[in-house]
C-alpha cells in the first residue's frame, strides 16, 4: 500500500479553522473517516489529491509532496465525489468514462477497450450511449466509479459516495467498493460500509479524536453523535 | 434560499459549503471553464419551454437575455462573452437551445441574428463595466451600465441587421424592437439586483478594476462611481 | 442530445458536413445578391428538389420555417409601403429560401458532425485556439444544460411551494448561487480527473 502522510496539517476557511494540526500516516488497505458535518473530514480527503492546499503543513502520497507534484499524485489517486451529477462532465456515459483517459494518451483501440471493460464491470454496457442525465442516482454513482477506475488508480478517495443514494443503491455502490483491490480512503456516514475496514479515523472540530480499528472507533463516533443529541 | 441549497451543500462540509470569502487562486482554469459552460447552459435553460413566463403572450419576454446580462454581470467580460459564444456555437451546430426550441443554421440566416450576435457585445459591455463598479457596485451607475450593455449594445447590432436582412427602413425596425423594451428594462433591474446580492455573498468572481479615466487616481473606486 | 437533426439515409444525410456548409454558404450568398425574380424562382425549385431528396417529415420542416414567417408578417407590409410589392416579394423569397436551406442542413446533419466540422475549420488557428479544449467545453456545456434546467425547475417549485411570493430577483439569486456552486464542483471534478494535465 502507498503511504499517505499528513504532517502537521492545518487549514483555514476564512475565520474558521477546519483542519487543526493533523498528523497521520495512512498505509492500510481500507481507511474510513467519519465525523459530523464541518468536522473537516471532506477537507482532509480533498488534500490527498491536492483539490485543497493546506494553509500550513505538508501532505505527501507515496513520497511525493502535493505542493510540488499534484499532477503526478492525481494520476495515482482517483476521487469519487458525493454528488455524481457534479462529477460527470461529458454528455453520454461512454464519453464520460473516456474523458478520464484523455491524459493517458492511449491509442484509440486501446482506450476503447479499456472503456468497454470499465462499463462492463459496472453493468453499464447497455447504457453506454445514453445521456448521463437520464441515469438513475445509483447508475450515476456507478458511472462516476467506472470513470475513476478506468484510469487504474492505485488509491481511491471517496467523499460520502453513498450519502445521496437510496438504501438499495447505497448497498449496491457499497458492494462495489468492498470488491475494489485498490487502497481506499472513504469519508462516510454509512457506518456498515466501514465496519469491514482496516482502520477508522474520527474527526471532530478539525482534529482527530479517535484513530483505531473500526469497532472501537465507531463506538467513539456513535457516542459522539449520541451526546450531541 | 434555504431550499435552493438543499442538493448542492449536502455533499460535504466546509470545503464546498456556501460561498466562503477566500480567494481560491489555484486550479483557476478548470473552474473558469466550468463557470463558462455552466452559464452557457443557464442561458439555454432559461429558454426551455415552461422555464419562466411572465405577462403572457402579449409581451414578448425571453428570459435568455436575462441569462446573457447575468453572464456579463456575474462572470465578467471575458468569461461572460465566452459563455454566450459557446451557446451560439451550439445553436449553430443544430441544438434547439434558443427560446421556442429554435436552433440550427436557419437562425443565422434569419433577420434576428443581429440580436444574437449583439448578445456578445452586451455581455462584454456589462462585464467590463461590472469589473469597474465593483467592489461597491452602486445601484444607479450599475443600472445605467447594464442598460447600456443589455439594451443599447444588443439593439445596436440587432436593429441594423434586421433592417438590412428584411430591407425595412431602420426607423421601422427600431420601432418594431420597442415591443421588447419593457421586458428588457425589467431584466436590467433584475440583473443589477442579482449581481449586487451575488457579489456580496461570493466575492472574487470578478477582479475589480479601475475606470480608464481614473487610472492615475489613487481613489479610483470612489471617483469612478461617484 | 440529438437536437434538430432527423436521422435518415439520403444523399444529403450522407454528404460530409464541411461540403454541405460550403454549399450552404455559397447558396445563401448567391441568393442574397440575386436581383431577378426569375433566378429566385429557379433557386426555389432547386431547394424544393433538395427537400424531396432529403425526404424529411413535413412537420419538422414547418417547425424550422415558421419563425421566419412570423417576422415576414411584420416585414412584408412595411416593405410594400416603403419599397413596393416587388421588393417585398424578393425579400420574402430570399429569406425563406435561405432559412429553408439552412434548416435542411441542420435537419440532415448530426450535431457531432457539425462540431467536428467546426473543429476542422479551427485548425488553421491552432496557434491561438486549442480546438481540443473548445470541443471539451462544448461537450461540458451540453452536459450542463439538463443540470441547469433542473436547478431552474427546483427553484421555481420551491417558490411555488411557498405560495409564489417574492420578486424575480429573489428567485434568480438562488439560481445563480447554485449555478456557481455547480461550476465549483465541476471544476473540482475536472481537476481531479486530470483536465489540467
Amino acid at each position: 500500500m502507498t503511504e499517505i502522510v499528513f504532517d502537521r496539517v492545518s487549514h483555514d476557511f476564512g475565520p474558521d479553522r477546519v483542519v487543526d494540526d493533523v498528523s497521520l500516516v495512512l498505509a492500510e488497505h481500507r481507511i474510513g473517516i467519519v465525523g459530523a458535518n464541518g468536522s473537516g473530514k471532506s477537507t482532509l480527503a480533498r488534500m490527498i489529491n491536492g483539490l485543497v492546499t493546506p494553509s500550513s503543513g505538508r501532505v505527501s502520497v507515496g513520497g511525493l509532496d502535493l505542493a510540488r507534484h499534484a499532477r503526478e499524485v492525481r494520476r495515482m489517486v482517483g476521487f469519487v465525489f458525493t454528488n455524481a451529477d457534479n462529477q460527470i462532465v461529458m454528455p453520454t456515459v461512454r464519453e464520460d468514462v473516456a474523458f478520464t483517459l484523455r491524459r493517458h494518451k492511449l491509442d484509440r483501440a486501446d482506450a476503447a477497450a479499456r472503456v468497454d471493460a470499465a462499463l462492463q464491470r459496472f453493468g453499464l454496457t447497455e447504457l453506454a450511449d445514453r445521456p448521463a442525465h437520464r441515469l438513475s442516482g445509483g447508475q450515476k454513482q456507478l458511472l462516476a466509479l467506472a470513470a475513476v477506475l478506468v484510469a487504474e488508480p492505485s488509491i481511491i478517495v471517496a467523499d460520502e459516495p453513498t450519502t445521496l443514494l437510496d438504501a438499495r443503491n447505497a448497498r449496491l455502490v457499497s458492494e462495489h467498493f468492498a470488491e475494489l483491490p485498490q487502497q481506499l480512503v472513504v469519508v462516510s456516514h454509512h457506518l456498515e460500509l466501514l465496519e469491514e475496514f482496516d482502520r477508522v479515523i474520527v474527526m471532530e472540530g478539525g482534529r482527530v479524536i479517535a484513530d483505531d480499528r473500526p469497532g472501537p472507533a465507531l463506538d467513539v463516533y456513535r457516542e459522539l453523535i449520541g451526546s450531541a443529541r | 434560499m434555504s431550499s435552493a441549497h438543499s442538493t448542492s451543500t449536502s455533499d460535504s462540509d466546509a470545503t464546498t459549503a456556501v460561498p466562503t470569502p477566500v480567494p481560491r487562486r489555484p486550479r483557476s482554469t478548470a473552474r473558469d471553464l466550468a463557470q463558462i459552460a455552466v452559464f452557457a447552459a443557464l442561458i439555454a435553460a432559461l429558454g426551455l419551454p415552461g422555464a419562466l413566463s411572465i405577462g403572457g403572450a402579449a409581451v414578448p419576454i425571453t428570459f435568455q437575455t436575462l441569462g446573457v446580462m447575468l453572464a456579463g454581470a456575474i462572470l465578467g467580460a471575458r468569461k461572460g462573452v465566452l459563455a454566450v459564444l459557446l451557446l451560439i456555437v451550439l445553436v449553430a451546430a443544430g441544438l434547439p437551445l434558443l427560446s421556442g426550441g429554435r436552433g440550427g443554421l436557419s437562425v443565422f440566416v434569419g433577420p434576428s441574428v443581429g440580436y444574437l450576435l449583439g448578445w456578445l457585445l452586451g455581455a462584454a459591455v456589462i462585464g467590463w463595466a461590472t469589473a469597474r463598479l465593483l467592489p461597491r457596485y452602486p445601484i444607479a451607475p450599475a443600472l445605467g451600465w447594464t442598460a447600456l450593455g443589455g439594451i443599447v449594445a444588443i439593439y445596436l447590432v440587432g436593429i441594423p441587421v434586421f433592417s438590412v436582412v428584411t430591407g425595412t427602413p431602420i426607423g421601422a425596425a427600431a420601432l418594431a424592437s420597442t415591443v421588447f423594451l419593457p421586458g428588457d428594462v425589467f431584466k436590467v433591474v433584475v440583473t443589477v439586483l442579482v449581481a449586487k446580492g451575488v457579489h456580496r455573498a461570493w466575492p472574487g468572481l470578478i477582479e475589480p478594476r479601475s475606470w480608464p479615466w481614473a487610472r492615475r487616481s489613487v481613489a479610483a473606486e470612489s471617483t469612478g462611481t461617484a | 442530445m440529438i437536437g434538430v437533426f432527423h436521422p435518415g439515409r439520403s444523399l444529403l444525410h450522407r454528404a460530409p458536413a464541411l461540403l454541405k456548409l460550403g454549399l450552404l454558404a455559397a447558396f445563401v450568398t448567391a441568393v442574397a445578391l440575386q436581383g431577378s425574380l426569375m433566378a429566385l424562382a429557379v433557386a426555389s425549385v432547386l431547394v424544393m428538389v433538395l427537400f424531396l431528396i432529403a425526404w424529411l417529415p413535413l412537420r419538422l420542416v414547418w417547425q424550422q420555417v415558421v419563425p421566419i414567417l412570423w417576422l415576414l408578417a411584420f416585414a412584408v407590409p412595411v416593405q410594400v409601403v416603403f419599397g413596393g410589392w416587388e421588393a417585398a416579394a424578393m425579400m420574402a423569397v430570399r429569406l425563406v429560401l435561405a432559412v429553408a436551406l439552412a434548416a435542411l442542413y441542420t435537419l440532415t446533419t448530426p450535431v457531432s458532425a457539425t462540431l467536428d466540422a467546426m473543429q476542422a475549420l479551427l485548425r488553421p488557428f491552432r496557434r491561438w485556439i486549442d480546438a481540443d479544449r473548445v470541443g471539451l467545453t462544448l461537450a461540458l456545456t451540453i452536459r450542463c444544460v439538463p443540470l441547469l434546467a433542473e436547478i431552474v425547475r427546483e427553484v421555481l417549485e420551491a417558490r411555488k411551494a411557498r405560495g409564489a411570493e417574492g420578486s424575480i430577483a429573489a428567485l434568480a439569486v438562488p439560481v445563480i448561487v447554485r449555478a456557481l456552486q455547480t461550476a465549483e464542483h465541476l471544476g473540482d471534478a475536472l481537476t481531479a480527473r486530470g483536465f489540467d494535465d
